[in-house]
C-alpha cells in the first residue's frame, strides 16, 4: 500500500510534526495573550473602538488558528500510516455547506460591524468648532500651517492664480490674500501640538511625493498625496508628547522623517502657541 | 468539448543542441528553462533579502561592496529589487510556467501544449525581462528605489526625486512590460491548451485539481497582466516623454518647482493594484493545487470535496478582481469605497477557509505517507493558514488604519507568499522530480531540508507580526529614528538569526537537486503508486510524451483505496476490467 518507494517517513516524523503545530500553537497564543509586543496605548476615543474590534478579530482569528493548526496536527498523528486502508470518501456536503456558512457569518459579520468605526472617523464630518491644521509632507521633514485667529487658511500662490505657471514658490501664501495675514507657518521639521478633549482636523497634503502621517496612540494613518488635501479628525484625550512617523516611502530619508504631536492642557497650548507666534 | 485529433498533434524530435535545449518548443524543456530562470532568481533574491537583514541587525557593519555599510539608499534599493525579483521571477514563473508547462499536457494526455512557438516565445520574453531587471543593478545610479509597488509621483518624476529614480527605474518599468507581455503569451496558451487538448475521457471536472488551478490562475493573467502593461506604459510616458499620468501640478523637489500637472498618483495605485492584488492569486492558486494533490496522493484518499474546491478556486479568482481597495485604504481614495472593498475582501476569506477544511478533510481517516513532498505539503497547509489569518484584519479599514505599512503587512505577505507558496513550490520539486529526471531526490536531505525551512520561516515572519503590532512601519533602513523603534532591535537580531540558518537550509536543498539530477537513485514509472496521467508514461517522458497514441481516461483523479480494489490506487487510464479487485 502507498508508494512503492519507502521514504514514507514513521511515527517520529508524526509526532515532531505534531509537536511542532502545537508548540507554534501555544507559543503564537502566549505572545499574543501577553501582549509581549503590543500597541502604545490609545489616546483618543475612536482608538479605543479600533482596539476593541482589534480584539473581536483577533478572538475570532484566534479561535480559528488553534483550531486549524491543531486539528491539522491531530490528523497528522492519528491518521499516519499503520498498516490501515483509508476511508473512500469524496466529502460530505452537509459538513460543507455548515463550515461555509459558519465562516461567511464570521467573517463578513465581522467586517460590517467594523464599517462604524470606519465611518465615524472617515465619512462622519469634522465637528465645525474643530481646530484646522494643514499638515504638509516633504521629503523629509513635516511642516505645518495653523489658520490663525480669523480662522481660514490663506491660499498659496499656485491656488490663487491656478492658470499661472510658477517656476518658484508656488507653496507661499499669496501676499494679497487677506486670509493668509495671520497664518501661522510652522516650518519644515516642526513639533505641532493640539489642545486635550478638542476636535481637531488634519488637512493633509504633500509638496513633492506620497507620505504618510502617522501617531501610533492615535491609530490613525492617512497618506500624504500631491495633489490633494484629505482630512483627518480626532480628539484626543490623553496629555502628552506622541511621536509622528512616516508611513509610505518616500525616498532615502524616509525612515527618519519624523516629528512629535504634542496633546496640551488649554493654558500650556496658549504657552506654545505664543513661544510659536513670537519667533 | 475537445478537439481529439489536435490532442495528438506532432512535431517532430528536435535534432541538435539549439533546438533541443536553447529554442527548443518541447513543453518539458520550456518548463525546466522557467525553472531554471526561478531558482535563480530565488537564490538571488534571497541574497538580497541576506543583505537586508543584516543591515536592519547591524546597520552599520561594513561589507565587501558596501565599505562604509549599506546606505539607507542602497537598502531600499535592495529592498526594491528583492520584492521584485521574489513576485515576478520566481512566484509568478515556477509555480504556472515552470511546473504548469511541463505537466499541464502530460496530465490531460496531450503531446505539447496548444501552441509550442508562442509557448517558446513566452520563456525567451520572460528572460528578457530577468536580464532588463537584473541590468537595473549595474547601470549609473543604480538599482531603482520604491519598493515592488513603485509609487507614483516618486517613480514618475526622475532623478531629482533621489537616489534609485534615474535609469535604473526606467530599467525596471520596461522590464515589468516586457515581463507582462510574456505572461499574457503564457496564460493564451495555458487557456487554449486545457480547453481544447484533452484526452478522451477527460472530462473538465475529471481533471487534477493541479490541472485546475494551472487553468483558473491563466485566466487570471490573462485579465490582470493587460492592466500593468498598460499602467507601464503611463509610467514610462512620465518619465521619458512630458506626460504627466501621474504627477499633479506645483510639486517642489529640491527647490525646483516640477513642470508636469494635472496627474492623479493614485491613479497608479489603482492601476498597479487592479493587477497586483490578482497577482498574488497567480502566486499561491498553483500552490494549491499543488498542495491538495500531493496531499491526496500521500493520504491514499480522494480529495475531500472535490467540486467545492474548484468552486473555491474559481471563487477566489473572481472575486481576487474586485478586492484592489484594501491596499489603498490610506491612500486619500473614497472611504464609501473602502467599506465596498472591505466587505468584499473578508468574503474571500471564505473560499480559502473551503479549501482549508477540505485539505484537513482529505487528511481524515487516510493512511499518511510521510515522504518529502507530503511534508512540505502539509507544511503548506500550516502556513496558509498562518498567512491567511492575519489577513482579516488588514481587511477590516478601520484597523488597517493602523497596520498598514507596518511589518504587520510584511508578515502578512511574507507567510502566504515568501513561504506558503515557496512551500507550494518544493511540494512539486519533490513529488515531480522523479518524472523528470528518472532519479529519486534524497530523502533523508529532504527532511532535512523541510525541518530547517519549516521552524525557520515561522521563526522569521512570526515576530513580524508583533513588530507590526508595535507600530513598526515598514521599508525602513533602521529603527534609528524613534525610540520605540530601538526598542525593537533585539526582534529584528532574532529575525536576521532565524534567516540565515533558514537560508543555509535552501542549500541542502540546492545541493541535493543538482546531485540527484546525475547521483540520485533511479525510479521507475510510478514511485509514489499515484493516479495521474503523468505517472502512466515512462520517467522521463519521451519526446511526444504519450508515445503517439492517445491515453484514454476512466475515471477522476484522486480513486486511492477504493474499496474492493486490490491495490490502493487506480491509474486514471487503467481501463475498468483491467483493475485488480481484492
Amino acid at each position: 500500500m502507498g508508494p512503492k518507494k519507502g521514504n514514507t517517513g514513521s511515527a517520529a516524523t508524526a509526532t515532531i510534526l505534531a509537536l511542532l503545530l502545537v508548540l507554534l500553537t501555544v507559543l503564537t497564543v502566549y505572545i499574543f495573550a501577553a501582549k509581549t509586543w503590543w500597541f502604545p496605548p490609545a489616546i483618543n476615543e475612536i482608538g479605543k473602538e479600533i482596539d476593541q474590534q482589534f480584539m473581536r478579530t483577533l478572538v475570532i482569528t484566534g479561535i480559528v488558528f488553534v483550531l486549524a493548526q491543531l486539528g491539522l496536527a491531530w490528523a497528522v498523528f492519528r491518521y499516519r500510516a499503520r498498516g490501515q486502508r483509508a476511508t473512500y470518501s469524496h466529502g460530505n456536503n452537509v459538513m460543507e455547506v455548515v463550515w461555509t456558512l459558519a465562516t461567511a457569518i464570521m467573517f463578513i459579520g465581522l467586517g460590517i460591524l467594523s464599517q462604524r468605526t470606519w465611518a465615524a472617523v472617515r465619512i462622519k464630518p469634522a465637528p465645525p468648532e474643530a481646530m484646522r491644521i494643514e499638515v504638509i509632507g516633504q521629503q523629509f521633514k513635516w511642516s505645518f500651517r495653523l489658520p490663525g485667529p480669523d480662522g481660514k487658511f490663506g491660499k498659496y500662490k499656485f491656488e490663487a492664480h491656478p492658470e499661472q505657471e510658477f517656476t518658484r514658490d508656488p507653496w507661499v501664501v499669496d501676499a494679497d490674500d487677506p486670509d493668509g495675514k495671520d497664518d501661522i507657518i510652522l516650518g519644515p521639521g516642526s513639533v505641532i501640538a493640539v489642545r486635550v478633549n478638542e476636535p481637531v482636523e488634519l488637512l493633509i497634503r504633500s509638496k513633492d511625493v506620497t507620505h504618510s502621517f502617522f501617531v501610533r496612540e492615535l491609530r490613525l494613518k492617512q497618506d500624504a498625496v500631491p495633489g490633494m488635501t484629505v482630512p483627518l479628525q480626532f480628539t484626543a484625550t490623553v496629555p502628552g508628547e506622541y511621536q509622528v512617523v512616516c508611513a509610505e516611502l518616500c525616498g532615502l530619508g524616509h525612515h527618519l522623517m519624523n516629528t512629535f504631536l504634542k496633546v496640551l492642557s488649554r493654558e500650556d497650548y496658549a504657552a506654545w502657541l505664543k513661544d510659536m507666534t513670537a519667533e | 468539448m475537445t478537439t481529439h485529433a489536435g490532442a495528438v498533434h506532432e512535431h517532430e524530435a528536435p535534432k541538435g543542441f539549439i533546438r533541443k535545449y536553447i529554442f527548443s518548443l518541447d513543453h518539458k524543456v520550456i518548463g525546466k528553462q522557467y525553472i531554471c530562470l526561478a531558482l535563480f532568481s530565488a537564490f538571488v533574491g534571497m541574497f538580497l533579502s541576506a543583505l537586508m537583514r543584516l543591515r536592519l541587525a547591524w546597520p552599520a557593519m561594513k561589507l565587501p561592496f558596501f565599505p562604509d555599510g549599506i546606505l539607507p539608499e542602497q537598502y531600499l534599493a535592495l529592498m526594491t529589487m528583492h520584492g521584485t525579483i521574489m513576485v515576478f521571477m520566481v512566484l509568478t514563473t515556477a509555480p504556472q510556467s515552470g511546473f504548469g508547462n511541463y505537466f499541464l499536457p502530460l496530465q490531460i494526455g496531450a503531446a505539447d501544449m496548444a501552441f509550442p512557438v508562442l509557448n517558446m516565445l513566452s520563456f525567451w520574453t520572460t528572460f528578457l525581462s530577468l536580464v532588463v531587471l537584473m541590468a537595473a543593478f549595474f547601470v549609473t545610479g543604480g538599482a531603482p528605489l520604491g519598493g515592488w509597488t513603485v509609487y507614483t509621483p516618486l517613480s514618475a518624476i526622475g532623478e531629482i526625486a533621489g537616489p534609485g529614480q534615474g535609469l535604473g527605474m526606467t530599467l525596471w518599468v520596461i522590464a515589468i512590460a516586457i515581463f507582462s507581455g510574456a505572461s499574457l503569451m503564457g496564460a493564451i496558451n495555458f487557456i487554449a491548451t486545457t480547453l481544447d487538448l484533452r484526452t478522451r475521457g477527460l472530462s473538465l471536472m475529471r481533471m487534477p485539481l493541479t490541472a485546475w488551478s494551472w487553468f483558473i490562475t491563466a485566466a487570471i493573467s490573462l485579465l490582470a497582466f493587460g492592466v500593468l502593461l498598460a499602467a507601464g506604459i503611463l509610467l514610462l510616458l512620465d518619465r521619458t516623454a512630458g506626460t504627466s499620468f501621474f504627477i499633479p501640478g506645483n510639486l517642489v523637489l529640491t527647490e525646483k518647482v516640477i513642470s508636469h500637472k494635472g496627474g492623479s498618483p493614485i491613479l497608479w495605485q489603482h492601476l498597479f493594484w487592479f493587477f497586483g492584488h490578482p497577482e498574488v492569486y497567480i502566486a499561491i492558486l498553483p500552490g494549491m493545487g499543488v498542495a491538495s494533490h500531493v496531499l491526496s496522493t500521500f493520504s491514499r484518499k480522494p480529495v475531500f470535496g472535490y467540486r467545492a474546491m474548484v468552486f473555491a478556486l474559481s471563487a477566489i479568482a473572481f472575486l481576487g478582481f474586485i478586492v484592489w481597495g484594501h491596499h489603498m485604504f490610506v491612500s486619500g481614495m473614497s472611504p464609501y469605497v473602502a467599506i465596498a472593498f472591505s466587505v468584499l475582501t473578508m468574503s474571500i476569506g471564505v473560499p480559502s477557509a473551503i479549501k482549508t477544511f477540505n485539505w484537513l478533510g482529505t487528511l481524515w481517516n487516510g493512511n499518511i505517507q510521510f515522504t518529502t513532498p507530503m511534508l512540505f505539503a502539509l507544511g503548506f497547509v500550516s502556513l496558509f493558514v498562518s498567512g491567511g489569518l492575519s489577513g482579516l484584519f488588514l481587511a477590516q479599514p478601520a484597523v488597517d488604519q493602523y497596520l498598514t505599512d507596518t511589518y504587520f503587512v510584511v508578515a502578512h505577505f511574507h507567510l502566504i507568499m515568501g513561504v506558503a507558496a515557496i512551500f507550494g513550490m518544493f511540494t512539486a520539486t519533490y513529488f515531480w522530480f522523479p518524472k523528470v529526471f528518472g532519479r529519486m531526490m534524497n530523502n533523508t536531505l529532504g527532511k532535512l531540508h523541510f525541518w530547517l525551512s519549516f521552524v525557520g520561516v515561522y521563526a522569521i515572519f512570526m515576530p513580524m507580526h508583533f513588530i507590526g503590532l508595535a507600530g513598526h512601519p515598514r521599508r525602513y533602513a533602521d529603527t534609528s529614528g524613534a525610540p520605540f523603534l530601538q526598542a525593537l532591535d533585539p526582534v529584528h537580531h532574532f529575525m536576521t538569526y532565524a534567516a540565515f540558518i533558514t537560508i543555509a537550509a535552501q542549500f541542502i536543498f540546492l545541493f541535493n537537486l543538482l546531485w540527484s539530477i546525475w547521483k540520485g537513485e533511479k525510479a521507475g514509472i510510478n514511485p509514489w503508486n499515484a493516479t495521474t496521467l503523468e505517472w502512466g508514461v515512462p520517467s522521463p517522458p519521451p519526446h511526444d510524451n504519450f508515445a503517439g497514441h492517445e491515453p484514454t481516461v476512466y475515471r477522476g483523479p484522486y480513486e486511492f483505496s477504493v474499496p474492493g480494489v486490490a491495490e490502493d490506487f487506480i491509474l486514471q487510464t487503467t481501463p475498468p476490467d483491467k483493475v485488480v479487485k481484492s
